[in-house]
């Protein structure tokens, strides 16, 4: 009761001294509104697209579409996309309300594939001065129904995909080197699971976590420099970091239940799920150590598996709850989570707006993109098995 | 009057605040300093615990060194694997007869060695039930020592919910697969 009066009587005073401010300015009265979600809703942006072939087109409307634009007809379009694809991909935009040509280019380069991704990268950038995201790559992990895997690339779409591993064993959460064509990911090809360093320009590997106990969930800092892992050798799973190549591993935290750390873009912290005072919780600590701070997430429990934005803005995060949603809050708590689609494991692309993620469907995983303003979703192109844990490149 | 006006409102203003934020969390939102008694500072590998990590392949640690070179025996426990609640890595009083039956088997044999395996059932994300599936096994190893194991004999990993043993997707099945498997070691004998 005292620490209520120590609330009421600040909160009674600034909020009567915000009502005498905006008393003196209008006579309304103040109305009492729910927040309002922090991601917005908002509405795609309407293009046409004519003249490509059927290929191309699907590859132009996919692209865009998980970047937050939706198809109408040039006449009601807002930017008309024009261009062919016989031999090679040209392409034109036009602003129909400016009325004026965006640009009109043509491409070159090894596949038709490639060069419609490079148009659908000029038409996000011309548009909406963003860096498109058509041309990046995702990490995943592919299974059998024996539980054995294999870590697999692929262009973001799943195109072009390509298996990392050939090891029969089980495998798990892969994660890119920043700036560098390599993968962590974790491996039981030795018998234990363990954490490998993959340079997949020469093929080369090396483990960089054999410890007794579980060696899990890599996760690299943004400048390349270091690695958080999951480790038990020290008797529970926690969070512990270590140089690029696996020295001077140094245990971070003390909290008993921790799993699924990932970095800020800026290194200094990291996020993690865990449980605290009986509760499961999303928490973050230090990068070079210091004290557990709890991340709120109200009105989404069991929050697990976070990732936070390139831009630094959110913190994205499975909530398990009977279900699992994914969910997406400001990451200095400003706003609470909101819920935006089942599935589980997001991963957020370099553009700071569509997610990656593993959704369930008939036992087995899919992988699926997500652009959190307009909330369109799509899955990618399948491989076989049981597509889940992906990672997208940065 | 101005004021008269919006006293009312601004009563209510309060109530709902005070009822959306409730009286106990006046700390700002999203920050909660969690004072870490067991340390929350930086340590380092104990004692022991020593690797070439800047070797290639290195980072193995002195304790799996030990545990190479052994034999797996799976049947030799099967019958005791152990079983958990959801979401739990508590070890329940229905499996103190099982633990007891592992400790004295490696109590029978000093040359062995025990590998648990902790595993999940399917309703997890894959790397909460890989942690999960670890305290599992390590909550069997704690219960061992307990029982007078040496818990240095005691090597132990997850499975997550890779290796279900009933694929099926209901309690019964689910049950099945929440579990620790204990597989006993053997070193391996000849030249």
């Amino acid at each position: 009761m005292k620490n209520c009066l120590n609330i009421c009587l600040p909160v009674l005073f600034a909020v009567f001294a915000v009502a005498l401010a905006r008393g003196q300015n209008d006579q309304n009265e103040i109305q009492i509104t729910r927040p309002v979600s922090s991601l917005g809703n908002t509405r795609p942006i309407p293009v046409s697209i004519e003249g490509f072939d059927s290929e191309v087109t699907a590859i132009l409307k996919f692209d865009l579409y998980v970047q937050g634009f939706t198809f109408v007809s040039p006449e009601t379009a807002q930017y008309q996309i024009s261009g062919s694809s016989t031999g090679s991909v040209v392409g034109r935009v036009v602003d129909r309300f400016g009325k004026k040509t965006l640009f009109s280019r043509s491409y070159n380069g090894a596949t038709l594939r490639r060069q419609a991704h490079a148009l659908t990268d000029d038409i996000v950038f011309a548009i909406t001065g963003k860096k498109g995201i058509a041309q990046t790559q995702i990490a995943f992990k592919v299974q059998a129904s024996n539980g054995n895997g294999e870590i697999y690339i692929a262009d973001f779409d799943g195109h072009n995909y390509q298996a990392v591993t050939h090891d029969g064993t089980i495998v798990s959460a892969p994660a890119w080197a920043p700036g560098r064509s390599a993968l962590y990911y974790n491996s039981y090809k030795r018998g234990n699971p363990d954490i490998f360093y993959h340079n997949l320009t020469t093929g080369e590997r090396d483990d960089i976590a054999h410890y007794t106990g579980s060696n899990i969930s890599p996760a690299v800092s943004p400048d390349g420099s270091r690695v958080a892992m999951v480790m038990s050798e020290s008797g529970s799973p926690n969070v512990w970091v270590a140089n690029a190549n696996g020295s001077h591993p140094r245990k971070l935290t003390s909290t008993s239940e921790d799993s699924s750390p990932c970095w800020s873009p800026d290194g200094q912290w990291i996020c993690f799920a865990t449980k605290i005072h009986e509760r499961r919780v999303l928490a973050k600590v230090p990068a070079g150590g210091g004290e557990v701070q709890v991340i709120r997430t109200p009105g989404t429990p069991n929050p697990t598996e976070p990732d936070w934005s390139p831009d630094g803005k959110w913190i994205a995060f499975t909530m398990q709850a009977g279900e699992f949603d994914i969910c997406v809050m400001p990451a200095d708590g400003s706003a609470p989570p909101v819920i935006l689609v089942r599935g589980e494991d997001p991963s957020w692309s370099p553009n700071s707006r569509t997610l990656i993620y593993a959704r369930r469907t008939g036992g087995h995983y899919v992988l699926s993109l997500l652009d959190v303003y307009t909330k369109q979703v799509k899955d990618i192109h399948q491989i076989l098995g049981s597509d889940s844990e992906p990672a997208w490149a940065r | 009057m101005k004021m008269m006006k919006l006293v009312y409102p601004m009563t209510l203003v309060l109530a709902v605040t005070l009822a959306a934020t409730g009286c106990r969390n006046h700390k700002p939102v999203g920050v909660t300093p969690i004072p870490n008694g067991q340390g929350g500072q930086v340590g380092e590998l104990p004692p022991g615990g020593t690797m070439g990590g800047n070797q290639p392949g290195g980072g193995q640690q002195a304790n799996m060194q030990e545990f190479e070179n052994m034999t797996e025996d799976r049947a030799a426990l099967a019958n005791y694997t152990i079983h958990f609640a959801f979401d739990s890595s508590a070890i329940r009083h229905s499996e103190d007869a099982n633990l007891q039956s592992v400790a004295s088997a490696l109590s029978s044999d000093p040359s062995t060695k025990l590998l648990i395996e902790g595993n999940c059932d399917e309703r997890g994300t894959e790397e909460y039930n890989r942690a999960l599936g670890e305290r599992r096994a390590l909550a069997a190893r704690q219960a061992l020592a307990k029982l007078g194991v040496d818990p240095a004999r005691i090597r132990t990993l997850s499975y997550g919910k890779d290796k279900p043993t009933d694929p099926g997707h209901d309690e019964s099945a689910w049950s099945q697969n929440r579990r620790d498997d204990f597989v006993l070691l053997h070193p391996k004998t000849g030249a």
